[in-house]
């Protein structure tokens, strides 16, 4: 194996990354990392399903971050890998129980496609309690706060991801 | 790059309390086209509107974040005031800092930090919004009801009555549907047709009102508002406008043989009819089938006889193209094919009947003038067996269907009554699942049966119906609550045949891209909150179209149905919404990948004609009607070449949001 090779090898690349992930974990306490989530909700149900969380002042960590889009199926697997991509440490989708999305079909969609990339994600190391779909629908307020609050705990405990960050998105 | 302006609200303390909305203020300026930022305590007041409306015209406004309360509270309330001061409403993005923030979280430490972070997101997705005009398309003032059935006449009279026009297709003779063949209905046992006829009556005086019987939608295109569609109208081979309704021809036609599918072909009619003498328009067709003249030539006995010369055996099929705002599908239903059951022998004796057919025997218009008789020797019967849920509740889906039919046990009931009334001496059982009699004065009615009317209600299915040399049916049925074999020697037996949409709505639904679900019964819009509209703009569904139901509840849906194209055609002109889908020509290969996934059939392809490196080339190409589009963007993920986008929520849009949220 030349030089070259084993400099670009998967291996030593990934060596390479998690040092420097490592490096720049040992540089910062424990207590110092918060983890980043991203909560995708759809304007119908989730979105306002988040209001009413607020509403009812059921708190959950600030971390978690809501995009909001008008159905769980607009969706694209690029933007959860996108988020990955950019140092996310989980992602979360929630849309419209099944049966009550605004256009109908929109969630099944989102089903499928979130069973498929979720599995690939696994396959690639980021670990299925990384990423996750939720029905909330507008009258459960309660079931957000609480669903945001497992899932950052969720996060939490399995710490930082680095599996797909590109460390010169970090800041 | 924009000019934007960040607006930061303190919603009293709602907000302020945990969020130090003046550092949130502070941190906008220094993001990227941001050229101004302050805060306020209500934004939405008087005062707040006019400081936004004022920023935008003395800082040269492009673009605006409102940092507020949801968008679901106040988003159209901010876009109405730039709208005012002269920026594209589009142009407005909101961060929720109030119930996604100040709400959840307890303290300034942790609930200015994440009010920035919400701003900063905002700022970035507004800063590649572009501004969308609301599309306008026109209305014509015109619906179309295909059906007339109940449901199709009383939602026709709704909207005539609300001084609308309205065409009603018929694909039979006349108008009426159903309800026209039934003798007495439930729960009143009220007489069908003298509650029908004058409605019927009314809708062929009507104003506003136009029928085309004998008639079908050939093809329809356009969209909500905007319809346009083809009628055939059937040759009848009589002029309506000159036909005076004597009835002459039909009492001279020597060919009498034909099957009366009125009488569900329990006798037979001329060639040249109406389905009942109270038919509307009461203008006979000529069956060509069975008509002599159109066999062999000759006859010609009708025409002879008219004194009008209304009959014409020329005339041909007619297509006239009419546009309408709004459609309404009111194709009603039939009862499932019998054949499949040879366990009750329907097939083997003329005495085993449908419900509908005992309708018709018992109508005193009917093949038996009304009489209770056996179709085989006319005996009057003694022993009366009726089975319920014939292929409702059914597993088998080769000859049943899943669901419950809704109406057969209350009509059982009546019809069981009805019989009683005038035959106190037959005797009649019933062999049931269940009695289901949710509704008005359903359970009462159904108890009346039973106790005062003494009818035997057995628990229980029937196994076989045997016909026997003596002409009677052997019932073999079990008793579920007493655990025993029951064996009825009955003169007749009646099977209340499972409901089923008229088979013609598969190609209906094709024609308007109207979803169908397992049974072929029309999907609502939303099945709680918009039950009488189709997923399709501009189209509405009225009766058992819809799904299985009584009389009373069908008024009731084609009033609600007649109300929602009333509220469509009442408007000169439609705002459609401007975040739709586009698919951008450069990149789409004409896949129809898009078109599978729209559940509204907005995509469409057309040709377009392209230079690909100097070579002249024509490419199919999506495109997207904005009037039908509803924004959902399933398309836009579906997309495999990257083509399709979604105006308001474009891809870059919500990378830049994504971006913002992690980078911070
Ligand atoms: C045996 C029996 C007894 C009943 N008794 C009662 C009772 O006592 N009380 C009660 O409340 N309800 C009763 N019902 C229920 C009642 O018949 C229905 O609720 C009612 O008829 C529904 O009306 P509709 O207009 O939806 O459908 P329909 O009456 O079926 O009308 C639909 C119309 O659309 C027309 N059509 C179909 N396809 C097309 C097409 N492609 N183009 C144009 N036109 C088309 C049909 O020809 C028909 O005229 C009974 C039903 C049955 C079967
Ligand atoms: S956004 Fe939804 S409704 Fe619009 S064209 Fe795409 S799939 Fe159809
Ligand atoms: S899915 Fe994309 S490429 Fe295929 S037809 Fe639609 S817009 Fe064009
Ligand atoms: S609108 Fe909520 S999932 Fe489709």
């Amino acid at each position: 194996m030349s030089v070259t090779e084993k400099m670009t090898s998967p291996e030593a690349v990934l060596e390479r990354e998690n040092l420097a992930y490592l490096g720049d974990a040992k540089g910062k306490s424990e207590g110092e990392w918060t983890p980043k989530i991203v909560a995708f909700c759809c304007n119908w149900c989730s979105y306002a399903g988040a209001d009413l969380a607020g509403n009812n002042r059921a708190s959950y960590p600030a971390e978690i971050k809501i995009i909001r889009v008008p159905c769980s199926g607009r969706v694209n697997p690029l933007f959860i890998l996108r988020a990955f991509q950019k140092g996310a440490d989980g992602v979360i989708l929630c849309g419209c129980h099944p049966g009550d999305c605004h256009y109908m079909t929109g969630n099944y969609y989102t089903r499928r496609r979130m069973a498929l990339l979720f599995s690939m994600l696994d396959y690639l190391g980021v670990e299925k309690g990384r990423t996750r779909v939720e029905w909330v629908s507008a009258s459960e307020g309660a079931k957000f706060a609480a669903t945001m609050n497992e899932f950052a705990e969720k996060i939490r405990s399995l710490g930082r991801n680095v599996r797909l960050e590109d460390i010169r998105c970090r800041n | 790059m924009q000019r934007i302006g960040v607006f930061v609200c303190h919603c009293g303390s709602n907000i302020a309390a945990t969020v130090d909305v003046a550092a949130v203020a502070e941190a906008a300026k220094s993001q990227p086209g941001v050229v101004f930022a302050t805060d306020y305590t209500y934004m939405c007041s008087e005062n707040g509107q006019n400081l936004i409306a004022d920023s935008i015209k003395e800082y040269g406004l492009t673009a605006v974040v409102v940092c507020s309360c949801s968008p679901r509270m106040h988003e159209a309330t901010f876009r109405k005031v730039a709208d005012k001061a002269g920026l594209n409403p589009y142009m407005v993005e909101i961060a929720n800092i109030r119930e996604q923030c100040s709400w959840v979280h307890k303290d300034t430490e942790i609930g200015t930090p994440k009010a920035i972070s919400l701003m900063k997101t905002a700022v970035a997705k507004v800063n590649l919004n572009t501004p969308l005009q609301e599309g306008e398309s026109k209305v014509t003032k015109r619906a179309l009801i295909i059906g007339g059935g109940i449901a199709g006449i009383q939602t026709a009279l709704d909207i005539a009555d609300a001084g609308y026009k309205v065409d009603i297709v018929e694909k039979t003779p006349s108008i009426g549907g159903r309800m026209s063949q039934l003798d007495k209905t439930f729960p009143t046992l009220d007489c069908s047709s003298c509650i029908l006829t004058p409605k019927m009556t009314e809708v062929a005086q009507h104003e506003n009102i136009t029928l085309y019987t004998y008639s079908e939608v050939e093809s329809v295109s356009g969209y909500v508002g905007d319809f346009t569609v083809e009628i055939r109208r059937k040759a009848r081979y009589v002029h309506e406008d000159i036909c005076t309704g004597c009835g002459l021809c039909m009492t001279k036609c020597p060919s009498k043989k034909a099957k009366n599918e009125f009488n569900r072909g329990l006798n037979t009619r001329t060639a040249i009819y109406t389905p009942f003498a109270q038919a509307i328009p009461n203008v006979p067709v000529i069956d060509t089938e069975a008509c002599i003249h159109f066999r062999t030539g000759k006859c010609g006995i009708c025409a002879k006889n008219c004194a009008v010369q209304a009959i014409d055996y020329e005339q041909k099929d007619e297509i006239i193209t009419e546009k309408y705002g709004a459609i309404v599908v009111a194709t009603g239903f039939d009862l499932i094919d019998l054949k499949p059951f040879g366990e009750y022998a329907y097939n083997l004796s003329p005495d085993v009947v449908s419900s509908l057919e005992l309708e018709r025997i018992l109508n005193a218009a009917g093949p038996t003038s009304g009489h209770l008789q056996r179709m085989s020797d006319h005996r009057q019967p003694k022993e009366m067996v009726f089975i319920q849920c014939v292929g409702s509740r059914c597993e088998d889906d080769r000859r049943g269907k899943p669901y419950c039919s809704k109406i057969c046990c209350m009509y059982t009931a009546k019809q069981a009554m009805l019989i009683k009334d005038h035959y106190p001496d037959v005797n009649i059982h019933v062999f049931y699942i269940d009695v289901r009699t949710p509704g008005k004065a359903f359970d009462e009615f159904y108890r009346r049966a039973v106790e005062d009317y003494g009818v035997d209600y057995i628990k229980g299915q029937v196994g076989k119906v045997t016909p026997q040399a003596d002409g009677t049916l052997l019932v073999h049925g079990v008793d579920m609550l007493d655990q025993k074999v029951v064996e009825i020697n009955a003169d007749m037996v009646v099977l209340a045949a499972a409901v089923e949409p008229n088979p013609d709505i598969r190609k209906l639904a094709t024609m308007l891209t109207l979803s169908i679900d397992n049974n072929n019964f029309l999907n609502e819009a939303h099945p709680k909150l918009r039950p009488v509209e189709a997923a399709t703009a501009g189209v509405f569904m009225s009766g058992v179209v819809q799904g299985p139901r009584d009389i009373p509840e069908t008024v009731a849906q084609a009033g609600a149905a007649a109300i929602k194209v009333v509220g469509l055609l009442a408007k000169d002109k439609l705002k459609t919404n401007p975040c739709v889908a586009q698919s951008d020509e450069l990149y789409c290969n004409g896949c129809s990948v898009c078109q599978n996934v729209c559940p509204y059939g907005a995509i469409s392809y057309t040709e377009k004609e392209v230079r690909d490196h100097g070579v002249r080339d024509t490419r199919r190409i999506a495109q997207v009607n904005p009037a039908l589009c509803k924004g959902c963007g399933a398309c836009s993920v579906a997309c495999p070449s990257g083509a399709m986008n979604l105006k308001g929520f474009s891809n870059r849009q919500i990378m830049a949001e994504v971006d913002t949220v992690l980078c911070q």
